[in-house]
C-alpha cells in the first residue's frame, strides 16, 4: 500500500533521519520525499510503500505518534489514495 | 510526484477546518423479520442488525485511521418498522424500538433510524400503531430516530396525519420534560422523504433499496467558508464557483471511503449525500458561510438567495464528484447544531418567518428549532402544514423537527447535548391555527404533479 507520510515542527537537526530510521526498522520503503521549511517549521511530505511493513497499518501509525511527541513535532501517515481523490480527477 | 502544498492543504481542511465525513450509515432491510409474534419479531430485528452490523464500527475505525480522516457517526437505518411490525398481535410498537436500541448498544452506534411510517395518502393499521408508539418509543430508548411522511408532491398533503403529528410532538415533548423535550429532537415529520438518506434523525431504508447497502454522508461547511474568504467581494460568478470546486473534493473524499467501506464490508455501495451539515463547533457552521458572502448576520435580508447559491453549487460541484449521488444533498440549517445560527436567533436577526423562507431553497426545512412549551399542538400542526406545503409545491424534501421544550419560554435555552447542540426558543406567530388543522381530510396533490 502507497502512503504519504507528513512531519511538521519546528526545524532542528536530524529530523529525516530519525523518521526515515523508524521507517526502516518497520520494513516501510521510501519512494519520494520533498520537504520545505515554513515560518521556521521544518516540513516533509515522504512517499512510501508499506507493503514489506509487517505491522496492521494502525500499529505503523501509532508508533509513528508515539515518537512523533517524544520529537516533539507531528508526524502522520495516511493511504495515498486521500490525496489523489481530493485533487486529481 | 509529490505535491507538497496539496498534501498540506488537505491535511489543513481536516485538522482545522473541520473536514469530516459526517455519517457512514448501513441501510439493514427488516422486511424478512416480520411475523405474528412481536417478542419473536423484536428478536429477529435485533439479531439481524447486530449481525449485518457488527463489524460497522470497527471497520469505520480502520478507515478513519488510514486515510487519516474522522468518520464522525456511525450509523444503521432500517426498513420503516410500521412495515414489518404490521403482521405483529400488538397494539404498542415500543418493543420494536427496544429491540433497535439494544442492537445500536451493541454494535456501537450512536443513532439508528427507521422508527417510521410513511402516511402521505393515508394510515393502514400499522402506520397507526406505530404513530401511536413513537412517543413512548422514544422517551424509553436513546438511539432509536421515528419520522413519519405526511406528504408527497404526488400524493398532496394528509391533514390527519398533520394534525395528528402535531399531538405526537407535543406529547413526546412532555413525556421527556426533564431533558427539554429531547424525544423531539429524534423525530422529523416529513414531506417528500427520501429513501436513502444517511442522516439522523430521518434515516430510513426505503422499500425501493437493496437488502444492505451503505451510504454516506460528507461535510465541509469549515472547508466552504475558508475557501470564500479568498473570494472577497469578487462577484458571485466567483463564489458560485470556489463553492462547486470545494464541494467536488470533498465529495470525492466521501467516494473513496464509501467504496473502501463497501468493499470491506462486503455490502454494496447505495449514494453519497452531498450535504453541508453544520456542527456546534466553531468554524463549521453554514450560517458563517452565508456571512462570509457579505450579510452581517444569517436572517439579515439576502439570505435566501445566499442559501440558494450555495445550495445550487454544492450539487453542481458534488455531482461530478460521485458515481451515485442521493439522500438529502444540499445545505443544512438545524439551528442547535450551528454556532452561526444560534447567535442570529438570540441577537433577534433570524426569525422563524425567515427560517421557512430559506427551506425553499435549501435540502431540509425547520429543523432542530425550540418553540415555546406552551406553542398549542394545532399550532405545531400548521408549522408542519406550511412545511410540507413548500415541499410538496417545489417538488423537494421539507421536514420539521421541532422542539416544544416543556415549562421554557422565549430567550431561554434548551441544552440537547453533543452534536444535537444547544437550542434558544424561539417566538411561533401569535395568531392560531386551530379551526384550520381541525378540518383533516387532504390537501391535493399540485397540478405539476401530473407529469405522465
Amino acid at each position: 500500500m502507497r502512503a504519504i507520510v507528513t512531519v511538521v515542527g519546528r526545524d532542528r537537526v536530524g529530523i529525516i533521519a530519525e523518521v526515515s530510521a523508524l521507517l526502516s526498522r518497520s520494513g516501510v520503503n521510501i519512494l519520494d520525499i520533498t520537504q520545505t521549511v515554513l515560518q521556521d517549521y521544518f516540513t516533509m511530505a515522504m512517499l512510501v510503500d508499506t507493503s514489506g511493513c509487517p505491522k496492521p497499518f494502525a500499529e505503523l501509525a501509532d508508533e509513528l505518534d508515539a515518537r512523533a511527541s517524544e520529537m516533539g513535532v507531528s508526524i502522520r501517515i495516511q493511504r495515498e489514495d486521500i490525496f489523489d481523490a481530493m485533487h486529481k480527477i | 510526484m509529490l505535491n507538497i502544498n496539496e498534501i498540506l492543504e488537505t491535511n489543513e481542511m481536516i485538522n482545522r477546518q473541520h473536514l469530516d465525513i459526517r455519517t457512514v450509515t448501513m441501510g439493514i432491510s427488516l422486511r424478512d423479520c416480520a411475523g405474528e409474534d412481536a417478542v419473536r419479531v423484536a428478536g429477529k430485528i435485533y439479531d439481524k442488525v447486530t449481525k449485518k452490523a457488527e463489524n460497522l464500527v470497527k471497520i469505520g475505525g480502520e478507515i478513519e485511521r488510514e486515510f487519516g480522516i474522522p468518520i464522525v457517526n456511525k450509523r444503521v437505518s432500517v426498513t420503516p418498522i410500521s412495515l414489518v411490525a404490521e403482521s405483529c398481535d400488538t397494539e404498542d410498537y415500543t418493543i420494536f424500538a427496544e429491540a433497535l436500541d439494544r442492537a445500536a448498544h451493541e454494535i456501537g452506534v450512536n443513532f439508528v433510524g427507521g422508527f417510521t411510517a410513511l402516511v402521505h395518502k393515508g394510515f393502514t393499521v400499522g402506520d397507526t400503531r406505530l404513530i401511536r408508539s413513537i412517543p413512548r418509543a422514544l422517551a424509553e430508548t436513546e438511539r432509536v430516530c421515528a419520522s413519519v411522511n405526511v406528504a408527497t408532491t404526488r400524493a398532496g398533503i394528509n391533514m390527519d396525519a398533520v394534525r395528528l403529528m402535531g399531538e405526537i410532538i407535543k406529547e413526546s415533548a412532555e413525556l421527556t420534560a426533564a431533558t427539554g423535550g429531547f424525544a423531539c429532537a429524534k423525530l422529523v415529520v416529513f414531506a417528500n422523504a427520501v429513501e436513502d438518506n444517511p442522516f439522523m434523525a430521518g434515516a430510513f431504508h426505503g422499500v425501493g433499496e437493496p437488502e444492505c447497502v451503505i451510504n454516506v454522508g460528507v461535510s465541509g461547511p469549515g472547508v466552504v467558508k475558508v475557501a470564500l474568504e479568498a473570494a472577497k467581494g469578487q462577484p458571485f460568478d466567483v463564489v458560485a464557483d470556489t463553492i462547486k470546486k470545494t464541494a467536488f473534493r470533498v465529495t470525492r473524499m466521501g467516494q473513496l471511503v464509501a467504496r473502501e467501506a463497501s468493499l470491506r464490508l462486503g455490502v454494496p455501495f447505495g449514494i453519497v449525500d452531498l450535504s453541508l451539515a453544520p456542527t456546534p463547533a466553531a468554524g463549521d457552521s453554514v450560517a458563517d458561510i452565508l456571512e462570509e458572502m457579505g450579510l452581517t448576520s444569517v436572517g439579515a435580508h439576502g439570505t435566501t438567495a445566499a442559501l440558494a447559491l450555495l445550495n445550487d453549487a454544492v450539487k453542481k460541484g458534488g455531482v461530478m464528484a460521485s458515481s451515485h449521488v442521493g439522500g438529502l444533498s444540499g445545505a443544512f440549517i438545524p439551528v442547535s447544531e450551528d454556532a452561526g445560527m444560534i447567535r442570529a436567533v438570540q441577537s433577534g436577526v433570524l426569525t422563524i418567518e425567515k427560517l421557512e423562507a430559506m427551506t425553499c431553497v435549501c435540502s431540509v426545512g425547520l429543523d432542530m428549532i425550540a418553540v415555546p412549551g406552551d406553542t398549542p399542538a394545532s399550532t405545531l400542526s400548521a408549522i408542519i402544514a406550511d412545511e410540507a406545503a413548500i415541499g410538496v409545491v417545489n417538488n423537494k424534501t421539507t421536514a420539521v423537527r421541532v422542539i416544544p421544550a416543556p415549562g421554557r419560554v422565549v430567550g431561554d435555552i434548551v441544552d440537547l447535548g453533543g452534536l444535537l447542540g444547544t437550542a434558544p426558543v424561539m417566538p411561533v406567530s401569535g395568531g392560531g391555527s386551530a379551526d384550520f388543522i381541525a378540518r383533516g381530510g387532504r390537501i391535493p396533490a399540485p397540478l405539476h404533479s401530473l407529469r405522465n
